[in-house]
């Protein structure tokens, strides 16, 4: 079973007490009735979905109950880290420190401070 | 003219009690709650009005008699007197902002007791309930099962299971056979 820290109750629980909801820093428009179709349509419908790091919501609901956020890599299912809502999205220079995430991930090798695996002889480009 | 009904209470599971060994699951009786929700503002008026203290750490407790407040999450606690007085009274002169809602009859009270209470629970609740990272006074939130349950514990080997009413033949059969494999 995964273990998940809480920000707010502050250890590693129980996946099984949380529930996923959906992408985060997904900011509705202050002036939602302005906002063109076209606008209005990314914002409620379209969803980056990317093979890799991911930003996501996640509800500690049979828990402390509050919403929070995290990076969960979609590939390895690993959490790099959680952060309490309302706090800015932890930049690249932060994640690169968490490391561990999977190797085809779409942050680059070297972005993620490791090497390039040396081709095999029989390797063509 | 028919006689005007009458509504009775029954309270669940009344008395009902398994042992297996040294290890004991027994219904507790029943006891007033409140589940309070309320901004850090507010806290020191409440405290003051219930006479209690209200944790703001996770898994903290407070008990004051036969009060005990449970911290649940950054703005909410359960608020329990097994001694008849009545929380929700004594918010009620309290003007800061703040939820109190009387939650007395939704819950009932399990007690798991004896040596393997932790591991009882643990047959239905993957939570860490070691002594280190669940000590003595801790409380939460979690699940037994399938079912949501709020764990108190009292002792080393005494845990409070507040679960709801209509969950409460779940949940003390659960803990029950739960029991019986733990102790042997």
């Amino acid at each position: 079973m995964l273990l998940i820290r809480c920000p707010y109750c502050e250890e590693d629980r129980p996946e099984l007490e949380f529930r996923n909801a959906g992408e985060a820093h997904i900011a509705r428009s202050a002036n939602i009735a302005g906002e063109s179709d076209e606008a209005f349509e990314t914002f409620f419908f379209i969803r980056s979905n990317p093979k890799g790091l991911h930003y996501e919501r996640w509800r500690h609901v049979h828990g402390c109950a509050r919403f929070f956020n995290a990076v969960r890599d979609t590939v390895s299912d690993k959490f790099l880290m959680t952060y309490k809502a309302g706090e800015a999205k932890p930049d690249a220079e932060t994640l690169k420190t968490l490391g561990a995430s999977a190797a085809w991930t779409n942050l680059s090798t070297e972005h993620l401070g490791g090497r390039r695996p040396a081709r095999g002889k029989g390797d063509t480009e | 003219m028919a006689s005007t009904a009458q509504a009775e209470r029954r309270p669940k599971l009344a008395g009902r009690e398994t042992r297996h060994g040294a290890l004991r699951v027994a219904m507790l009786p029943p006891a007033e709650r409140m589940s309070l929700r309320a901004p850090a503002a507010s806290v020191a008026a409440l405290a003051s009005a219930l006479k209690i203290r209200l944790p703001n750490a996770p898994r903290q407790s407070a008990k004051s008699g036969q009060r005990t407040s449970l911290w649940l999450g950054p703005d909410e606690w359960l608020i329990l007197d097994e001694g008849g007085g009545d929380p929700l009274a004594d918010c009620r002169s309290v003007t800061a902002v703040h939820s109190a809602a009387g939650i007395s009859h939704r819950n009932v009270a399990i007690e798991v007791s004896g040596p393997g209470a932790a591991a009882c629970l643990n047959s239905g609740c993957p939570r860490d309930l070691s002594l280190a990272a669940f000590p003595v006074g801790a409380c939460s939130r979690t699940l037994l099962g399938k079912v949501e349950i709020i764990i108190y514990r009292t002792a080393e080997d005494n845990f409070r299971v507040e679960c709801w009413r209509s969950f409460s033949d779940y949940v003390f059969e659960f803990l029950s056979v739960a029991a019986k494999d733990v102790a042997g």
